[in-house]
C-alpha cells in the first residue's frame, strides 16, 4: 500500500495541477453561465494562446510570466472579436447552433495553426524550470508553485471584478436573467462578447502559466478541455467559486487515483466523479438548483 | 407529395445503380455516406426527435463493435449471430444510461455531458482490461466469405449500408406518423406541458435512448466487419460521437432525411477539400488547408441554414 | 485563292525524318507513363508532424529518383506521387486507397498509424496492389497472411530483442549496476505491445520489472508517475511512448531530480535531434533503441545535411520512407514493369540494400524484412551517438549516469 508520505506528495502534486485546471475551467464556466453554451473552441483557443507565449519568448526572449499582461489582453481582444464577428453573428441566438459554430471554429483554428506553425512540438526553456521546493516526499517544481499561486490570485481578482464592478454586476445579471437584464437597459450582446472575451483571457493566463512546464502543438489544448468540462459540472455550471474549488478537487482526485489505481485506470476516477455528481447532485457543489 | 415520392424513387434507383457503373472510390464513399446516415439517424432519434442532445453516442457504437468482435474472436460466434447480440447490448447500455440519467432528472447540457462521461469511461475501461485486449485493439481475421459477414467485393458492403440507411429512414418516417414519435416530439418541445398532457416523459425518453442505442450498436458491428480492426479510440472516441451529432444537426435534427443530407454534405465537403490539398505537391504541407475549408463551410452552413439542410426541402411536420 | 504554303520541311528532309522514325523507334517514342505511387499519411490531426515527415521523406526520394533518370528498365519512367491524408482515420485511409486505385496507383506507401495501415493494406489486397509499410509498429501488419504487404523496418519484436541484448552488454560492462526497472508505456497498441515483450524478456538478463505504468495519450502531467518512480526507486526507467509524452516525462523526471542508473527507451518517440539540442541537460545520458540511419553511410550523412539545410529535422519517419521508395524503385527495376504480379514477385524476392539504414540485404518472409535492425543510441553532449551494435558505434556508452547532486 502507498505510504502517507507518497500520498501527501500526491495531494500536493494534485493541487499544483489543479491550479491550471482552475483557470481553464473558470473561463468555460463563465462562458456557459452567461451564454449558456458549451464552448467547443476552448481547447483550440488555449492552444493559440500557448503559441502566443511561445512566439513572444522565441522572438523577443520575453519570459512567459512577464508576458501575462500581454497575452491576457490579446486573448481578451481575440475572444471578444471572435464572438462579435463570428459566433454571435452566425448563431442567430440558437444554442445548438453556437455549439456547431464553435466546433467549426475549433477545426479552423487547429488547422490554421498547423498550416502556419507546423506540427512539431515547441517548448519554452526558462532558467528557473529546474528549481524546485522539497516538502517531505514532494518535489515541487518552482514553475508549478508559481502557476498555482498565480492562478488562484487571478481567480480571486476576477471574482472581485464580477462581484464589485458595474460590468461584473451586469454580467451576473445577464447570467441570471437574460430578458430582465435587457429590460433594465443592459446591452446584452455586448455583455455576451465581453464574457466570452474574459473566458478566453483566462485561457491566456493559463497558457503563460503552462508553457514553462508543458509544450505546444496544434492539438495540445484539447487535453485540458475534457477535464475542464468535468470541473465545470462538479463546481456547478456557471458557478465561479465552484470552478475554482472543483479544479483543485479534480486535480487531487486525478493525482490520488493515478497513484492508487494506476495511471490509466486512475483517469476513470475523473469520469466516475463526473457521472456521480451528475446523477446525485447535478447542480454541482455551488450551483443553483435548476 | 407526388413530386417528393418521385424524387425519392429516382434517388433510390440512382443509389442502387451507382456501384454498378461508378468507380470503386465512389462506392467506398457511398458506403461511408450511408453508414454515417445510419448512425446519424440513431442520434436523431434521441437527439432530434426526443430533443435529448448527446455528446457521447459513441458509447453505443463502441458497445456494438466490441460485443460482436469479442463474440467472434474470443467465443467463436458467427458474425451474423453476433450482430443481433451487439444490437441487444447497445439497447441495454442505452436503457441503463437512460434510466440513470433521466431518473436523476438530467436535461439539456447536463445530459449531454453525462453521455460524454460515459463514453470516456467506456474508452478508458476498454483501454485497460484484457477482455478487450486493452490498447492493442482487436483484429478480426480476414476471411472474406459472406457467411462471416465479410465480403470480398465492397459492393456488398455498399448495398448493406444502403439497406441499413433505408431501414433507419423508415424508422424515422414511422416516428413522424405514430403516437410514439408524437410523444417524443411533445417531450422535446415542452417536457412539463407533455407531462401535463399525461405523457410518461421518463418512459418515453428511456424508450428513445434504448432504440437509439440499438441502432448505433448495429452500426458499430457493421464498421468492425468492414474494417476488421477496432481499438478503444476508434470505438469510443469523441470523434465518432461528434460525427453522429454533426451530420444530424447540419442535415436537420428531427427530420427524416436530416442525417442522410448531413452525411452527404459533410462527406462530400471532406472528400472535395482533401483532394484539393493533395493536388498541389509543389506546395508543401498545405494539407491543413483542406480542413480549414471544411471548418469554414461548416460554419457557413450552420450560419445560413440554422434549421439544417433538410428544411430547404420540405416544411416541418408539426404534430398537433 | 492562290494558296502557296511554304512547307518548312523540304520533301527530302520530311521523308528522311519518316525513315528515321520507322527505323529508330526509341528516339521518337513518347516518355514512358509514370509509375504512380500512393502515399497515405496522417498529415493533419494529432500526429500531423510524423505524417508530414513521412510524406517529406517519400517525396524527396521520388524527386531524387526522377532526377537520376527514373526507372531505367522501364525506359526512364518516372515515379509520380499521389498524396493522401489519412486524417488519422481508418475509413479515410481506406477511401484514399480506393481513390488512388482509380488514379492507377501501382503501389502504396503508408500509414504511420498501425490501425490505418492494417485497414488500408487490406483494402489494397483486393486489387493485389503492393502496400509498403514505412512506419507501423504493430506485428498485426505482417501476420495476416496478405501477399501484398511488405515492411522494410523491423517489427517491435526484433527491436526489443536487440535492445535487450544491447542493454545486457552495457549493463555487464559497467558491472551490472542495473537490477530493477520500471516500465512506462503509452496505452495504445505500440506501448502495450512493447511493454508486454519487455516484461517477458527482462528477467532473462537479470532485470526485475518492479512496476509497469501505462498512461494515456495525451497525458497532462507526469508528476505522479515521477513520484511513483521515485518511491519504487528502480535502477532503470524504460519508456515506450510517443514524442510529446516522452519529452514531458523526461523533463519531469529531470526537474524532480529522480536518481536513476539510466533511461533506456524502446522506439522512444521523442528521442531525436530536436530533443537533444533543445534540452541537452534533460536528454544527457538517455539511451534509446530505435530505428536509426547508418552513421557510416555517406548517402545518409549527405541526406541529413540536405534535410537540415531546409530547417527540417532528420527523423526516422523521413529516412524510413525514403528507403521504402528506393526499395520500390529497386523492385520496379527488377520487374521491368509496374505490372502487379511482376512487382509483387520482385518485392518478395528483393535483396535490396537500404543504403541509408544499417540493414543487411532485404529478405522478406511473409512480408516482414528479416534483414532490418534497430540501433541503440545515447544522447551525449547535445548530440546523438550510436552505442550499439559495435560495427556502427560512434561512441562508448556512459552508464550508469551520474547522480543528481
Amino acid at each position: 500500500m502507498l505510504d502517507p508520505g507518497i500520498l501527501f506528495a500526491g495531494v500536493l502534486n494534485g493541487l499544483m495541477a489543479g491550479g491550471i485546471y482552475v483557470l481553464v475551467a473558470v473561463g468555460l464556466t463563465l462562458i456557459y453561465g452567461v451564454l449558456h453554451i458549451i464552448n467547443f473552441a476552448h481547447g483550440s483557443l488555449l492552444m493559440l494562446a500557448m503559441y502566443a507565449v511561445f512566439f513572444l519568448w522565441r522572438l523577443s526572449g520575453l519570459d512567459p510570466y512577464a508576458a501575462l499582461p500581454i497575452v491576457i489582453g490579446a486573448a481578451f481582444a481575440f475572444g471578444y472579436l471572435l464572438y462579435r464577428l463570428v459566433i454571435g453573428r452566425l448563431s442567430h441566438g440558437r444554442d445548438e447552433n453556437i455549439l456547431l459554430i464553435t466546433l467549426g471554429v475549433s477545426i479552423v483554428i487547429d488547422n490554421v495553426a498547423l498550416l502556419l506553425f507546423g506540427g512539431n512540438t515547441q517548448t519554452v526553456e526558462t532558467p528557473y524550470a529546474s528549481s524546485f521546493v522539497q516538502l517531505g516526499d514532494a518535489f515541487l517544481p518552482l514553475p508549478k508553485i508559481i502557476s498555482f499561486v498565480a492562478s488562484l490570485l487571478i481567480c480571486a481578482l476576477l471574482g472581485l471584478f464580477l462581484a464589485r464592478s458595474d460590468t461584473g454586476k451586469a454580467i451576473r445579471a445577464v447570467a441570471r436573467e437574460r430578458q430582465g437584464a435587457r429590460l433594465v437597459g443592459i446591452d446584452v450582446d455586448n455583455i455576451f462578447a465581453l464574457s466570452y472575451g474574459i473566458g478566453i483571457a483566462c485561457l491566456g493566463a493559463a497558457a503563460c502559466l503552462l508553457m514553462p512546464t508543458y509544450y505546444v502543438t496544434p492539438s495540445s489544448g484539447h487535453a485540458f478541455v475534457l477535464v475542464a468540462f468535468t470541473i465545470v459540472v462538479l463546481g456547478g455550471m456557471g458557478s465561479f467559486a465552484g470552478a475554482a474549488v472543483g479544479g483543485l478537487i479534480i486535480g487531487v482526485v486525478e493525482s490520488l487515483g493515478g497513484l492508487v489505481l494506476g495511471e490509466q485506470l486512475g483517469q476513470i476516477g475523473i469520469s466516475a466523479i463526473f457521472i456521480l455528481i451528475l446523477l446525485l447532485k447535478p447542480s454541482g457543489l455551488f450551483g443553483v438548483r435548476q | 407529395m407526388r413530386r417528393q415520392g418521385l424524387l425519392l424513387a429516382l434517388a433510390l434507383a440512382a443509389a442502387i445503380v451507382l456501384p454498378l457503373v461508378a468507380p470503386g472510390y465512389l462506392v467506398e464513399v457511398g458506403v461511408l455516406v450511408f453508414f454515417l446516415a445510419f448512425i446519424g439517424q440513431s442520434w436523431n432519434i434521441s437527439g432530434g426527435f426526443a430533443g435529448q442532445t448527446s455528446f457521447g453516442h459513441a458509447v453505443f457504437f463502441g458497445t456494438g463493435a466490441y460485443t460482436s468482435t469479442i463474440l467472434q474472436i474470443t467465443f467463436g460466434w458467427n458474425a451474423w449471430l453476433a450482430w443481433p447480440a451487439a444490437v441487444v447490448a447497445g439497447a441495454i447500455v442505452g436503457w441503463i444510461i437512460a434510466i440513470l440519467s433521466f431518473r436523476a432528472g438530467l436535461r439539456g447540457s447536463y445530459f449531454a455531458l453525462i453521455t460524454l462521461a460515459f463514453a470516456e469511461a467506456f474508452r478508458i475501461l476498454a483501454n485497460s482490461v484484457s477482455f478487450t485486449h486493452a490498447g492493442l485493439g482487436m483484429l478480426i481475421k480476414a476471411d472474406p466469405r459472406p457467411a462471416n459477414f465479410q465480403f470480398r467485393d465492397p459492393i456488398w458492403f455498399y448495398y448493406l449500408a444502403l439497406a441499413l440507411c433505408i431501414v433507419s429512414l423508415l424508422i424515422a418516417w414511422q416516428l413522424t406518423r405514430d403516437r410514439f414519435g408524437a410523444r417524443l416530439v411533445g417531450v422535446r418541445e415542452n417536457e412539463d406541458a407533455a407531462r401535463a398532457l399525461g405523457i410518461d416523459v421518463f418512459a418515453e425518453k428511456v424508450k428513445a435512448l434504448t432504440l437509439s442505442g440499438a441502432i448505433a450498436a448495429a452500426g458499430g458491428t457493421f464498421y468492425a466487419q468492414k474494417y476488421l480492426y477496432i481499438d478503444p479510440n476508434i470505438a469510443f472516441g469523441v470523434d465518432k460521437s461528434i460525427e453522429m451529432l454533426l451530420v444530424t444537426m447540419v442535415g436537420g435534427a428531427g427530420t427524416i432525411f436530416g442525417p442522410l443530407l448531413g452525411a452527404l454534405t459533410l462527406t462530400g465537403v471532406n472528400e472535395a477539400t482533401r483532394a484539393l490539398a493533395s493536388i498541389v505537391p509543389a506546395l508543401k504541407n498545405v494539407q491543413p488547408l483542406s480542413l480549414i475549408v471544411y471548418g469554414v463551410m461548416l460554419i457557413l452552413i450552420v450560419g445560413r441554414l440554422p434549421d439544417g439542410l433538410a428544411r430547404l426541402f420540405h416544411r416541418v411536420q408539426r404534430h398537433a | 485563292m492562290n494558296r502557296s504554303i511554304r512547307c518548312p520541311l523540304s520533301r527530302r528532309t520530311f521523308l528522311a525524318g519518316t525513315a528515321l522514325a520507322a527505323g529508330s523507334p526509341t528516339i521518337l517514342r513518347a516518355q514512358p507513363a509514370p509509375v504512380k505511387v500512393g502515399l497515405i499519411h496522417p498529415v493533419t490531426g494529432f500526429v500531423a508532424y510524423n505524417g508530414q515527415q513521412s510524406r517529406l521523406g517519400a517525396t524527396m526520394a521520388i524527386d531524387d529518383l526522377n532526377k537520376a533518370g527514373g526507372i531505367k528498365s522501364m525506359g526512364g519512367a518516372k515515379l509520380e506521387p499521389l498524396l493522401g491524408d489519412s486524417q488519422s482515420k481508418v475509413e479515410v485511409g481506406v477511401s484514399e486507397v480506393e481513390k488512388m486505385h482509380e488514379q492507377g496507383a501501382a503501389a502504396y506507401i503508408g500509414c504511420f498509424q498501425s490501425p490505418v495501415g492494417i485497414a488500408a493494406s487490406q483494402a489494397a489486397a483486393k486489387y493485389n496492389t503492393p502496400f509498403l509499410i514505412d512506419v507501423g509498429a504493430s506485428d498485426l501488419l505482417v501476420t495476416r497472411g496478405l501477399k501484398n504487404v511488405f515492411r522494410l523496418k523491423p517489427g517491435f519484436g526484433v527491436c526489443v530483442d536487440q535492445g535487450i541484448a544491447a542493454l545486457d552488454s552495457i549493463n555487464k560492462a559497467a558491472g551490472s549496476p542495473a537490477k530493477t526497472a520500471v516500465i512506462v508505456h503509452e496505452s495504445g497498441e505500440f506501448g502495450t505491445g512493447t511493454s508486454k515483450l519487455l516484461s517477458g524478456k527482462l528477467p532473462s538478463i537479470g532485470i526485475n520489472v518492479k512496476e509497469v505504468i501505462s498512461h494515456d495519450n495525451p497525458t497532462r502531467n507526469f508528476d505522479n508517475i515521477a513520484l511513483r518512480i521515485r518511491s519504487v526507486a528502480p535502477d532503470l526507467v524504460m519508456m515506450s511512448n510517443y514524442q510529446n509524452e516522452y519529452v514531458l516525462l523526461a523533463r519531469t523526471l529531470y526537474q524532480q531530480k529522480v536518481n536513476l542508473a539510466g533511461f533506456y527507451s524502446f522506439l522512444g518517440g521523442g528521442f531525436n535531434y530536436k530533443f537533444v539540442k533543445e534540452m541537452p541537460d534533460v536528454s544527457q545520458y538517455m539511451m534509446d533503441t530505435n530505428h536509426w540511419f547508418n552513421p557510416k553511410s555517406e548517402k545518409a550523412q549527405a541526406l541529413k545535411k540536405r534535410v537540415e539545410a531546409t530547417k527540417a529535422l532528420f527523423t526516422y519517419e523521413l529516412y524510413l520512407s525514403y528507403s521504402v521508395v528506393m526499395l520500390l524503385a529497386d523492385a520496379l527495376e527488377h520487374a521491368g514493369s509496374a505490372d502487379k504480379e511482376k512487382l509483387l514477385a520482385a518485392l518478395a524476392a528483393s535483396t535490396f540494400k537500404a543504403e541509408l539504414m544499417p540493414y543487411g540485404p532485404t529478405k522478406f518472409v511473409d512480408g516482414q524484412n528479416q534483414g532490418g535492425r534497430a540501433m541503440t543510441l545515447q544522447s551525449l553532449k547535445g548530440d546523438i551517438e550510436v552505442i550499439a551494435p559495435a560495427e556502427f558505434a560512434s561512441a562508448k556508452a556512459v552508464f550508469p549516469r551520474p547522480k543528481f547532486t
